[in-house]
């Protein structure tokens, strides 16, 4: 419309320059003539914002979200069982007495719902994103079969401490993983703590923005305190291929969170397993209203790094935070990134004496 | 063979119906070609191989307080469904109607109920079910103007400021023209031919840059091709069936002229109403006065063809009006219904109109000179009626 305005008036374009270095300043007075006064409203004065009658009732934090719900069941994917759900594999013991735990991942195509009505086609680890939260006990003997089921060559790459060939980046060990065949990485659990896993084939951006991540915890031979235990991911979702996200989360649903608050009883420990995957943004944060916790930063030693409200993570950067919610109510998390909060990445903790 | 003799006696009945029956046959066989073609044709291996593409254009954004309404077509080839809406990269609350998907050149309007800030820009993002985003800037955000009596009265005058006054204005130089011998009034013809075919191109490029907004089923620049080509046509028979005689064959020339410059001034009210609707006051002020001091050539133009046997009072007034009112209309269009596909038909219409007056003044200048047409004196005039549109332009920037 404006393009119309001054294209139209391209043979004085220097019009609308014009108008920019003149200003209103002298010429106001002009327009208002033109324009009664009361009939456009005076700067900073607007009725506040009304739910138009007929829409649903918003939901908390008022009308800055997304309208509408995901069909968790359609996706077989719920964001509120993905916090808790943890793969622990097929255990069995070794001639030498060591554990062995065995897992199975299979890559493959699936269009999932990010945000109500928006379907990403997504790379999928287990048709989730993230794939599944795979755990085991340092000094363990992992193995993890990937099967690539896929349209596209695929890897898994572990964060830890393993061989070159188990390192899943192509031209090493098994390379890249083509559609149809299969690989078995094999390595220790070590070091213990808060790690992930990823596709490293080629071109990489595109395989991770695409959601081929998970995460991988590796538990201290001594374990942590019992504790409600979450996991919390932080994604986002180029839904254009503009190479800027559209829909940001944790774990995957934007808002999901405020719709479904996640409920935890007062005075429990609650211990977050929070990684950031976000593709295409540097860096991504949380921060927990009404409230601070210990941060572990990479969960690595038992000892807290520190005490705090907000923690930014680099992508890939990850840490283990545990705290308790003295009183009931609910209390909000979002990135600290206001941009993202607005764009999907929000939620809820509901503190209650009943708890979950 | 029974019936021949009742079929011979309603032989042009039943040849008819034959007539019928072979300009029908095509059409049938093209249906059930089509229908085939879309069953099992090679459609479905073609669609496969690509993702949908999509295309929404928000058409119009009106603000009220507390309150965006933002209108929307589908000009794309398949069904869009609008998933979720941004505003200033933030999710926000909004109601559709009639519903989220719209067919092929459906329309609708989404109501998001935002906080808007005056003076300040926004961006609205419309985000559909396959994640595509679309997204429409609100350059400097002010209440939208409704139709009530203020605001109507204010664009009326403005359209006058800038249409009426001017052109009469114009026509005050007819008793100059009087007095001028054949020769100089052919200048100021060719003058006028200058100033024209200024306007005109000026129109047609508003009406392209316009297209360009245009919802692409709707096909832009087809549009523009329709109208200019329409209204070329059109005033070319009006001015075939009207000028039968020599006397008010000039007169007619000046009612075309004013016509076409009348469409053209529709256009200039569009441009008004359109920037005041995206609160570009200070371009407003400017619009006006700058199309002030350059309407007031066209009331020359106008007069110049009638110049030597004269006109009535009422004739004088009459041309004014034509050309000087639809600038009104524009300022209502432009202000309160703003839309792409009206403004770049009615700038295309204009811009043909000017097109096929150039060629009419043209006829009359020939029609009267001894040998030549373009003498000294009427290529200056030509190229002067082009100087003054460009530097009467300037001059208001200036």
């Amino acid at each position: 419309m404006s393009s119309m305005v001054s294209n139209f008036l391209s043979r004085r374009g220097f019009l609308a320059a014009a108008a920019g270095l003149v200003g209103g300043a002298g010429l106001l007075p002009l327009a208002a003539r033109g324009f009664p006064a009361g009939q456009s409203p005076p700067p900073g004065e607007h009725v506040p914002p009304a739910v138009p009658a007929g829409s649903a009732a918003p939901p908390a934090h008022g009308l800055n979200t997304a309208v509408g719900e995901v069909d968790v069941r359609r996706m077989a994917y719920d964001p509120s069982a993905f916090l808790t759900a943890f793969e622990r594999g097929r255990v069995s013991r070794l001639p030498d007495g060591r554990t062995l735990r065995e897992f199975q991942v299979v890559a493959y195509d699936k269009p999932i719902e990010i945000a109500p009505g928006v379907i990403f086609p997504a790379w999928t680890f287990n048709g989730t994103v993230p794939g599944p939260t795979l755990r085991a006990r340092e000094g363990e003997r992992i193995r993890v079969k990937l099967v690539n089921a896929g349209t596209h060559p695929h890897t898994i790459h572990f964060h830890g401490i393993h061989t070159a060939a188990m390192d899943g980046v192509p031209g090493l060990g098994a390379g890249e993983v083509p559609p149809g065949k299969s690989t078995v990485y094999h390595f220790d659990a070590e070091p213990f703590g808060l790690h992930l896993y990823h596709c490293h084939a080629l071109p990489l951006k595109r395989h991770i923005a695409k959601g081929l991540y998970g995460v991988f915890i590796i538990d201290p031979a001594t374990g942590r305190p019992p504790a409600r235990e979450l996991v919390m991911v932080m994604n986002a979702f180029d839904t254009n291929f503009d190479g800027k996200n559209e829909v940001y989360a944790v774990n995957t649903v934007a808002f999901h969170y405020a719709r479904h608050p996640i409920r935890v009883r007062r005075g429990e420990l609650v211990r977050i397993y929070l990684v950031n995957m976000t593709e295409f943004d540097p860096i991504n944060s949380l921060h927990i209203h009404g409230n601070f916790f210990h941060v572990y930063r990479t969960g690595t030693r038992l000892q807290a790094w520190e005490y705090t409200d907000t923690i930014m993570l680099c992508q890939a950067e990850r840490a283990v935070l545990e705290l308790r919610f003295p009183y009931p109510g609910r209390y909000m998390f979002h990135a600290h990134q206001s941009e993202f909060t607005e764009l999907g990445w929000m939620g809820f903790f509901e503190v209650s004496d009943h708890g979950v | 063979m029974a019936s021949e003799s009742a079929a011979a006696g309603s032989t042009p009945v039943a040849s008819r119906g034959r007539v019928w029956g072979y300009a029908l046959l095509p059409l049938v066989l093209l249906g059930l070609f089509v229908l085939f073609f879309l069953r099992v044709g090679p459609l479905g291996v073609l669609r496969a191989a690509f993702p949908p593409v999509e295309d929404l254009t928000i058409t119009r954004v009106a603000l009220r307080p507390g309150l965006m309404e933002v209108f929307l077509t589908n000009g794309g080839p398949a069904a869009v469904t609008v998933a979720q809406v941004l505003v200033d990269d933030a999710y926000w609350h909004f109601t559709i109607h009639p519903g989220p998907t719209l067919p092929r050149l459906g329309r609708a309007t989404i109501t998001i109920p935002y906080p808007w800030v005056q003076g300040e820009a926004h961006t609205i993002t419309v985000l559909t079910g396959s994640g595509l985003t679309f997204a429409h800037i609100v350059e400097v955000a002010t209440e939208s103007p409704r139709p009530t009596r203020a605001f109507l009265l204010s664009f009326t005058l403005l359209g006058a400021y800038v249409g009426v006054v001017p052109v009469f204005v114009g026509v005050l130089w007819f008793p100059f023209l009087r007095r001028l011998s054949r020769r100089w009034v052919h200048f100021f013809l060719s003058l006028t031919a200058g100033l024209l075919v200024f306007l005109g191109v000026d129109a047609l490029e508003g009406a392209l840059s316009s297209a360009g907004a245009v919802p692409g089923a709707l096909r832009g620049t087809a549009l523009v091709a329709m109208g200019l080509l329409g209204s070329i046509l059109a005033l070319l028979v009006v001015g075939r069936l009207a000028g039968g005689r020599a006397a008010s064959s000039r007169l007619v020339v000046s009612y075309l002229i004013a016509a076409g410059i009348g469409l053209h001034n529709l256009g200039e009210g569009l441009a008004i109403g359109a920037a005041y609707n995206l609160g570009q006051i200070a371009l407003v002020t400017l619009l006006v006065t700058g199309f002030m001091l350059h309407n007031t050539t066209e009331g020359l133009g106008i007069v110049a063809p009638v110049a030597r046997e004269g006109a009535a009072l009422r004739h004088l007034l009459a041309l004014g009006m034509v050309a000087g009112a639809p600038t009104i209309g524009g300022t209502w269009i432009g202000g309160f219904t703003y839309s792409p596909i009206l403004a770049t038909l009615f700038l295309a219409v204009g811009a043909g109109a000017i097109f096929q007056v150039v060629v009419e003044v043209g006829r009359l200048v020939a029609s009267e000179a001894a040998r030549e047409v373009a003498t000294l004196l009427n290529t200056a005039g030509f190229v002067l009626g082009l100087a003054i549109m460009y530097f009467t332009g300037l001059f208001v920037a200036l």
